[in-house]
């Protein structure tokens, strides 16, 4: 059986571009950066030309590119850097949104039982918040505003530009987690008025374990892990070079593809929502038009995801849902109940996200398979029974 | 996929008793679509033995498996011993749950429960409510 993987919002198979630009550090250039003899000083002219390539990909300068070990890591530092620094100012308040990755929503919660106030703009029904919104939130002891360029389980793409002006105007630093986005759509943050950005290399076929922070010159940036002086003093610990050679090539191939890709991806998607819609009492989650090109999120009312996610399992397609089954909670997604989708509406969802690596055929056979399951499942569903009875209303 | 054991997939994927019974001597209907779980058992019963029994079930693979295999092990039984079935057995008939999904074999005692107390109370037979707690509110 063909294995059709469409979970690539979750993590992307490797490029051989990625591969073959990591072999060479694993082998042959095997230096400790930090060493001053010829290998090691080989190893370090590697980090500061991938440096470079990485910062041109997004419009920074090199020296505002902190290489971490993933986005989360990205992301925590950031965070806490802006609120020590804040704090330092008198400023204790934090502007951010309901639906971030946890990396940040769990970050948060932290800082605030260490005594930061947070504030979580709530997202509209198709998954966007305003730049409006985040000017009336700043107040004069706002220390940050935390807003995700692309939401990872519903793909919709937020005005950071226009928020990164607001915050700019008001003088808040602005960190936006790009982990979705970089890579996928064009980030520029001079452009998108962006002080710190996290990015991950594994969401555009890079390796896992690394990842970037970029911090705009003249924002504090604090030391996040204590040690050697790697990364000018903001992150010991000997340089994952494989890793970093290996994110700088596929982010290079994902940006010069990206003309092509990005036109098939929405091409693939589109078809996909168009053709699942047809299902009697589906519903797409996020905005159609404000949508990463790769990401699909549906939900099928009277189903449970997890059920549906095994059976497609069991067809060779992989895919995800915010089903609590599967974030192994009772509750669903906090992404779909921010977009204000009743409890047993969030549990039929659905996320199919593609990579180049997909085909139209692949399409295909979701569009097979995903009518068949959902019908399979909602004739063995009480609640099913009970919306076709007319004991229930249909909700979607 | 290493989520469930064999058995839990096998019960998932092709799960015995699925369906309705239309003049059902008992029915239970236990769980909330809230929390994403609703189990429904109906039962035929005749000289106080299950002669036949089905199930609908709206949640997880396990909540699903749970009902095919509990259907399974009341199928033919006497109700005192239905009543006995235990959301352990049912686990373990099934080779295990992950620790987070037990709640699916509790649910699956409680279904049968309910539709056994659904069919002495239709009928008027006289039971220990002892025996008959109120499901959880899962």
């Amino acid at each position: 059986m063909k294995t059709i993987y469409v979970d690539n919002a979750a993590t992307t198979a490797m490029s051989d571009t990625a591969i073959n630009a990591m072999t060479p550090y694993l082998k042959e250039v095997y230096g400790n950066p930090s060493s001053l003899h010829t290998v090691g000083q080989t190893a370090k002219e590697a980090i500061e030309d991938a440096r470079a390539r990485f910062a041109r990909l997004i419009n920074a300068d090199p020296k505002e590119i902190y290489f971490t070990s993933c986005g989360s890591e990205a992301d925590n530092q950031a965070l806490r850097s802006a609120a020590y620094n804040g704090l330092k100012k008198g400023k204790k308040h934090i502007v951010s949104t309901a639906f971030e990755h946890h990396a940040v929503l769990h970050t948060l919660k932290k800082l605030e039982k260490e005594g930061f106030e947070v504030t979580y703009l709530p997202v509209s029904e198709s998954g966007l918040v305003t730049a409006e919104q985040v000017e009336r939130a700043i107040r004069h002891d706002t220390a940050l505003v935390s807003v995700m360029y692309a939401n990872n389980e519903i793909g919709t793409i937020q005005p950071i530009r226009e928020i990164g002006a607001v915050c700019r105007k008001a003088g808040v630093v602005f960190h936006t987690d790009a982990v979705q986005a970089v890579g996928h759509i064009p980030v520029d943050v001079k452009a998108d008025n962006i002080d710190m950005l996290a990015v991950s290399a594994h969401k555009f076929h890079g390796p896992k374990g690394v990842g970037a922070l970029y911090c705009r010159k003249g924002v504090p940036l604090n030391t996040f892990i204590d040690g050697g002086a790697q990364e000018r003093n903001r992150r010991a610990g000997t340089e994952n070079i494989a890793g970093i050679a290996a994110m700088t090539a596929a982010l290079e191939e994902a940006c010069a593809n990206m003309p092509r890709t990005s036109a098939k991806l929405k091409s693939l998607r589109d078809r996909l929502i168009d053709g699942l819609l047809k299902i009697p009492h589906s519903r797409l989650n996020g905005d159609r038009d404000k949508r990463l090109p790769a990401n699909v999120n549906m939900c099928f009312e009277g189903i449970e995801g997890e059920g549906l996610l095994l059976l497609l399992d069991a067809r060779g397609i992989c895919a995800s849902s915010g089903s609590a089954c599967t974030s192994g909670s009772l509750d669903p997604s906090h992404v779909l109940l921010a977009i204000g989708l009743p409890h047993e509406v969030a549990h039929g969802s659905l996320r199919i996200s593609f990579s180049d690596y997909n085909t139209d055929e692949d399409v295909d056979a979701i569009l097979q398979a995903v009518p068949e399951v959902v019908a399979y499942l909602r004739n063995m569903s009480p609640v099913w029974e009970a919306l076709e009875k007319g004991e229930k209303e249909h909700l979607i | 996929m290493a989520l469930y054991s064999e058995k839990v997939m096998d019960h998932f994927t092709n799960p015995r008793n699925v369906g309705k019974i239309d003049d059902a001597d008992g029915v239970g209907e236990v769980g909330n679509a809230r929390c994403g779980d609703i189990m429904k058992i109906y039962l035929k019963i005749d000289n106080g033995v299950i002669t036949d029994v089905k199930f609908n079930t709206f949640g997880c693979g396990s909540a699903i498996a749970s009902s095919s295999m509990a259907t399974e092990l009341i199928k033919g039984k006497p109700l005192d011993e239905a009543l006995k079935l235990t959301n352990k057995a049912v686990a373990e008939a099934l080779d295990g749950l992950p620790a987070h999904k037990m709640h699916c074999s509790v649910l699956a005692e409680e279904a049968i429960r309910a539709a056994i107390k659904d069919y002495y109370d239709k009928n008027g037979i006289a039971y220990d409510k002892a025996q008959f707690p109120e499901p959880h509110e899962d």
